[in-house]
């Protein structure tokens, strides 16, 4: 089933990060197996953060194999070698969990593609997100587990995609979670609700292009496509556009930038989606109870129609 | 099979007082005899008195302890329910068997009035998807917005959104009216058997797709029409219906429904006729 929040406050900052929480925790009915958070934090905009895994939760109701921690440590020297290559300085660290990291990285050149070629070149590792304001968090369990154990909950920023998931087309782990970052442009993140029929069609299209997979998961398709759209000159709305055609099946995804964020709903519209718009807030969720976990008092609200792709700007 | 619009004796259901009239196919009215009336109640429903009322704060109830107030309440008589604080929780209403006034004081989730026969609601927000799903009488306004599956299934009663409503309105329908206030989505009417719904803004694509009877007026444009609908010529009786309709909804009264267009099915499907479940069974 899956549930997918979003939130975005034009004009100002906001505790994105417990709001997120909040609209997640009351999706959970829909899907705890994982839960994801996209957050566009403050930041002075120089560095990059990159978030990457070296390894699988392998914990209760996991599908991943289990690996000594010591695995994980070898691919973390692998990656901070290589980031020395390719001229990427590690500006901080930090190891959350033994096989989540985050890093501030001084980096120069705008192409992210080389950079997360290299880096995901290593067995066993895939950068979660990098960005200069997105920062990917996802792992097993509900929004609460996860906002706990990523300490999300006093994160600041601007806007948040989240999703709830409830397995059914691929394996219970973190890489077949969302978000999923838009590879290799910056600050891409991407969330799903629904199945894609024509997915292997598309990634054997998009990975003869060049595009990469991570996951079997059909919903990466979603950002894989749109990356590709916009490399070949497309905006982000025009990309949106052309995926409701040139994906089939019944899906409401979402996808923020640095500032912006976008919904789109499939032409059957068979995807729940309902939304709340004023002048400084924009919140979405699958269900109402979402958007009630941030705004309790009474409030207008509706679902957009099948075909239908809008895009805010912070 | 009998053709049942051809029968001229008086059928069992007729003797048993259920019908007066010969029956001629499309209606939605049911007579029945008043001496009969205690055979029509329902198990574990209630006398209530409509000027007896209470309010109902559910804003610390699940969605069940919520629905099983509202049935404490009724079997203490009370006729008149405000709920306060629905916060737009999942299957509130669900399962009235029973006249009842219940007044919402806020938004729906998911689901709500299901499965519901008899009662008047007021929704003063909106509905999620499935609103009133298998409504067998009774009246359901909203005065915002619903999502899809609007009066999915629904057999009887009148569904009035005021606002706008999503995809599938009235999907599966088997009797009753739909008034939309505002716009609807795609596959509206998607499957429709029988009853009528009225919209009158514009609606989406594939409109009254694979209906096999029933009737859907629109007032704005229409997105495309769907396998099966076709236009039909709206009639005096139609523009008489529509007016009297849109009165007693509070919705449109001033609405002009000489320019409304008329969807029917246009494929006559093989051994079917247009009678209620209830007179079909009767009859046979």
């Amino acid at each position: 089933m899956c549930g997918i929040a979003g939130l975005i406050h034009r004009g100002k900052s906001s505790n994105v990060g417990h709001e997120l929480q909040g609209m997640l925790q009351a999706l959970k009915h829909r899907g705890e197996d994982s839960t994801g958070y996209a957050l566009y934090g403050e930041t002075d905009g120089k560095n990059f953060i990159m978030r990457f895994k070296v390894g699988e939760n392998v914990g209760e109701g996991s599908t991943s194999v289990a690996e000594d921690v010591s695995v994980y440590d070898e691919r973390k020297k692998i990656v901070d070698s290589y980031l020395s290559e390719i001229g990427a300085k590690i500006i901080k660290e930090e190891r959350i969990l033994p096989y989540s990291l985050r890093y501030e990285l001084q980096y120069d050149k705008k192409d992210l593609l080389e950079f997360s070629q290299k880096i995901e070149s290593i067995p066993g590792v895939e950068i979660l997100s990098m960005g200069k304001s997105l920062e990917v968090i996802k792992d097993l369990g509900n929004a609460k587990m996860v906002c706990d154990r990523y300490n999300l909950d006093k994160l600041v920023g601007t806007h948040a995609i989240g999703h709830a998931r409830m397995a059914t087309e691929s394996g219970v782990d973190i890489k077949s979670a969302h978000p999923f970052w838009g590879y290799p442009f910056s600050d891409v993140s991407v969330v799903h609700n629904g199945q894609l029929t024509n997915y292997w069609n598309n990634r054997r299209a998009l990975e003869n292009k060049g595009m990469r997979f991570m996951s079997e998961c059909d919903s990466e398709l979603i950002a894989v496509y749109l990356a590709e759209k916009m490399r070949d000159g497309a905006s982000l709305e025009e990309g949106m556009k052309e995926s409701l055609t040139g994906l089939d099946g019944v899906f409401t995804y979402f996808v923020a930038t640095k500032d912006s964020l976008g919904m789109a709903k499939d032409t059957m519209a068979a995807k729940p989606l309902v939304l709340y718009e004023s002048d400084d807030l924009v919140a979405m969720g699958s269900e109402e109870i979402a958007i009630r976990s941030i705004l309790p008092q009474e409030i207008d609200t509706y679902d957009p129609f099948d075909g239908e792709v809008k895009v805010w700007q912070i | 099979m009998a053709n049942l619009k051809n029968v001229t004796k008086k059928t069992k259901a007729q003797a048993m007082g259920m019908h007066t009239e010969v029956l001629t196919g499309r209606t939605q009215q049911k007579f029945f005899n008043p001496d009969e009336a205690e055979n029509f109640y329902y198990f574990g429903t209630y006398d209530v008195d409509f000027n007896k009322r209470t309010d109902l704060d559910v804003k610390n109830m699940s969605a069940a302890e919520a629905n099983k107030e509202i049935d404490q309440l009724m079997s203490q008589g009370f006729g008149t329910i405000v709920i306060k604080n629905p916060q737009g929780k999942h299957s509130l209403g669900v399962g009235i068997l029973n006249k009842l006034n219940l007044i919402f004081e806020g938004s729906l989730g998911y689901f709500g009035m299901g499965s519901c026969d008899g009662p008047i609601v007021r929704i003063n927000g909106r509905v999620g998807w499935s609103c009133a799903e298998n409504l067998m009488a009774g009246k359901v306004v909203i005065e915002k917005n619903a999502g899809s599956c609007f009066g999915a299934a629904i057999r009887g009663g009148d569904l009035i959104c005021k606002g706008s409503v999503g995809a599938r309105t009235g999907i599966d329908m088997k009797g009753g009216t739909i008034i939309i206030g505002g716009d609807a989505g795609a596959f509206t009417g998607f499957m429709m058997q029988r009853g009528r719904i009225i919209i009158l803004g514009d609606v989406g694509i594939n409109l009254g797709d694979s209906m096999y009877d029933g009737t859907i007026f629109v007032g704005g444009e229409i997105g495309s029409y769907g396998s099966d609908a076709v236009d039909a010529e709206l009639t005096k009786s139609d523009q008489d219906w529509l007016k009297r309709k849109l009165k007693v909804a509070e919705i449109g009264e001033n609405f002009d429904v000489s320019k409304m267009k008329k969807i029917v099915a246009g494929k006559k499907l093989w051994n079917y006729d247009n009678l209620e479940p209830t007179e079909k069974k009767g009859a046979i």
